[in-house]
């Protein structure tokens, strides 16, 4: 089963590193992966997803959390919750398929954030299937070149992954 | 307030700290650091012949003291030949701490002389590690790394020291950090009540208990309250190889060790147990043999402090993550007064127990006939009789290590010194040396084979110089024994690359240094020696023993099999 964790960690050099490198040690598998500072600059947020049964899952989260860099982390995937991740995908728009295009990316409510003769690029958001099935719509149109962030999730509700 | 520089900062720290030993290497990096070193004499270094044996003699250190061991090395390749000895001490959770300099600030990432990124490189090997930024991080830092290095589960933190962090010219307020405080690390300091009352609730009514305790008791020194705990409740005991002493094992409630060459009466109970109580032990493959057919009728207890142990290979029914020590003392408190529900089936079981006990009484080996050759065990037999059970015992890896923790009766804690988790050769002679300086007046041993002595050898020289009395029990059998014994047992007695040809002259090896060396081969020369190796605490002496090349280790597990499935001798199994 695929697990989404986020992890709150102590924004170190060689943090990240210890991260990914306990996925590779461990021989757990990393799927995405995305970090970014937190609104406490002393803080990154670390988003990673993992495929694996129950007791791998446990193993993961164990042996982040005795990562002394990891201040917290919760599996978000053991409630409700919000899960998104952004692509910028070019693809070939010329003739008949430039409007094919749009009226694709207007479907999936994605957006052409830049535009050449003979190119669209689109933004999307949305989890990872909708991401995928807007790969696949466009794919018999000509993909060029993809570029997406990995997920980043949160807690629906009052949960908070905080200190 | 006071200033000073880094190099400064650093011997102060370490003198407040209340570092006894340095083990370790001078080289350019770490040069301003020597310099500091030098000019104070609270702190004794001690200079290895490489490395390696730095990291092994600190963990001699550690694991006899309880307290960490403290290691200091150049930068490059001073740092990389700590590696085995750090991934050795991180296996087997000793504490220590690992200082290595590091090039100059502006030169890293420049593939400056001697530079190597040792932080990357011992990453997965090191409880933490960190990178000195600014002097002024030094004593918070150096602090944190002790902190780190000796609580919650134990292991080596490593600090990687820039040279520009450690200039003399540069001045900066030193003040002795007396607390530590991350947010980010909060060792568990208790068990869980309401899950320890359920384990002892199971205890209580367990019919073929027994205790299966690791080096996690010896680490949280909980020696003490597992021996009363066990005695209360008269169940057996078997303990891992890195427990051995934890309880007495001359006590008749001690099975010995178990697992792959565990003796036949724990791996026979551990098979046929209702009920394991697992303490600071971690289900490790050379016990467990294979996990699917692991105790199949067994419900299991298991106490860790590192709760990633906890049902990592054999799921547990009972999880309490928490120190030996105060779990132990928990469980004391709630069975005093309390009696076990079926006396007369603990009773059976002790039967059963006794009947594989005296299956296999008298034929664990068979000795040597007058004027043959000797047979390793009873040289370990006659080592353990000679010093009453009573010395500090290091070995190496490989056959005589298992013959050490077989035939040597320890029934103490923090006596029997061994690479369990690694397995690394070479690391008997350095961690005795290390023992030897801290306890002068004890008798400290390394049990070795002359295939790991020659891997750190070199150390003799540290031993002239210091003046240390290790004697060193080599059981020379011409080859790399356990490989051998693989070989014979998988591949046909083909000993590829298992020979070794072409060894030294002992004797004139440790002449060479100025030590006596000893050179016997039958049982009626075995005795006098020994005499002669002990005579004087202080002396270092070389015994070499010609020993059996053909003798295997049993019991052995059967590969895939049960923790019954026991090969006993070259023609027995179970």
């Amino acid at each position: 089963m695929r697990h989404i964790i986020s992890i709150l960690m102590e924004n170190e050099p060689g943090a990240l590193s210890r991260v990914v490198g306990l996925f590779a040690q461990r021989n757990f598998n990393i799927e995405t992966l995305n970090v970014a500072p937190t609104e406490d600059g002393s803080l990154s947020r670390l988003t990673v997803t993992t495929v694996g049964d129950d007791r791998v899952v446990e193993q993961i989260t164990k042996h982040l959390n005795k990562l002394i860099d990891v201040v917290k982390l919760v599996d978000l995937t053991e409630g409700n919750h919000v899960e998104r991740e952004l692509m910028l995908v070019k693809v070939r728009a010329q003739g008949a398929a430039r409007d094919e295009v749009k009226r694709t990316a207007d479907v999936f409510r994605a957006q052409i954030v830049d535009v050449t003769p003979g190119l669209y690029t689109v933004q999307i958001t949305g989890d990872a299937t909708k991401l995928d099935a807007f790969v696949q719509a466009m794919a018999p149109v000509g993909i060029l070149e993809v570029a997406r962030t990995g997920v980043s999730g949160i807690a629906r509700g009052d949960k908070v992954l905080t200190l | 307030m006071e200033l000073l520089s880094g190099a400064d900062m650093i011997a102060r720290f370490l003198q407040d700290e209340g570092v006894e030993y340095i083990y370790g290497y001078p080289g350019g990096a770490a040069l301003h650091i020597y310099d500091a070193l030098f000019r104070q004499d609270k702190v004794k270094h001690i200079l290895v012949r490489h490395e390696q044996a730095a990291t092994h003699a600190a963990d001699g250190y550690a694991r006899t003291t309880g307290k960490p061991g403290t290691v200091l090395v150049t930068s490059g390749p001073g740092a990389t030949n700590a590696v085995t000895g750090i991934a050795t001490a991180y296996m087997d959770s000793i504490p220590m701490v690992v200082l290595c300099g590091q090039v100059a600030s502006h030169l890293i990432g420049e593939d400056a002389f001697q530079e190597t990124d040792i932080v990357g490189v011992t990453r997965p090997i090191v409880k933490h590690s960190f990178a000195i930024r600014h002097p002024s991080e030094i004593p918070g830092v150096l602090k944190k790394a002790y902190y780190l290095a000796s609580t919650g589960r134990p292991g080596p933190v490593v600090v990687d020291i820039p040279k520009d962090m450690t200039a003399p010219t540069e001045r900066y307020e030193y003040v002795y950090p007396k607390k530590v405080k991350m947010r980010s690390y909060n060792p568990v300091t208790r068990g869980h009540t309401g899950q320890i009352k359920k384990a002892v609730e199971l205890m209580l009514k367990a019919k073929r208990p027994v205790f299966y305790t690791g080096g996690g008791v010896v680490l949280d020194k909980a020696s003490d309250g597992l021996t009363d705990l066990v005695q209360t409740l008269g169940f057996p005991i078997t303990t891992t190889l890195m427990g051995i002493g934890s309880y007495p094992q001359s006590d008749k409630q001690s099975l010995g060790w178990l697992g792959m060459h565990g003796s036949y009466e724990s791996n026979m109970a551990m098979h046929h147990t209702d009920l394991i109580i697992a303490i600071g032990a971690r289900f490790d493959d050379r016990v467990t043999n294979n996990v699917s057919k692991f105790c199949p009728t067994a419900k299991i207890i298991h106490v860790d402090i590192d709760p990633s142990s906890v049902s990592k290979t054999v799921r547990a029914d009972v999880p309490i993550v928490g120190p030996a020590s105060s779990v132990i003392n928990e469980m004391i408190s709630l069975v005093q007064g309390k009696k076990i529900t079926s006396p007369d089936a603990l009773a059976d079981w002790w039967q059963q127990i006794e009947g594989w006990r005296e299956e296999r009484l008298g034929k664990l080996y068979e000795p040597s006939r007058s004027g043959e050759v000797l047979k390793p065990q009873e040289v370990i037999e006659a080592l353990c009789a000679v010093t009453r059970g009573e010395a500090y015992v290091a070995t190496d890896v490989g056959q005589h290590q298992m013959f050490a923790a077989q035939y040597y009766k320890f029934d103490k804690p923090n006596r029997f010194v061994t690479s369990g988790g690694l397995g690394t050769m070479g690391f008997g002679f350095p961690a005795a040396m290390g023992i030897k300086q801290t306890y002068p007046d004890d008798d400290v041993i390394c049990v070795t084979g002359e295939g790991s002595f020659q891997m750190m050898m070199q150390e003799l020289s540290t031993c002239k110089q210091y003046g240390i009395g290790v004697k060193i029990i080599n059981l020379n059998n011409a080859s790399l024994g356990m490989v051998r014994q693989w070989q014979d047992l998988n591949y046909k007695s083909r000993h590829a690359q298992s020979y070794m040809e072409s060894l030294p002259d002992f004797h004139l090896l440790t002449q060479a240094y100025g030590f006596t060396a000893i050179t016997v081969s039958t049982l009626d020369e075995l005795a006098p020696a020994l005499e002669r190796v002990f005579a004087d605490k202080h002396e270092l002496v070389f015994l070499d023993v010609k020993v059996d090349p053909f003798e295997h280790v049993y019991p052995m597990h059967v590969p895939l099999g049960s923790m019954r499935d026991m090969l006993l001798s070259k023609t027995e199994r179970t």
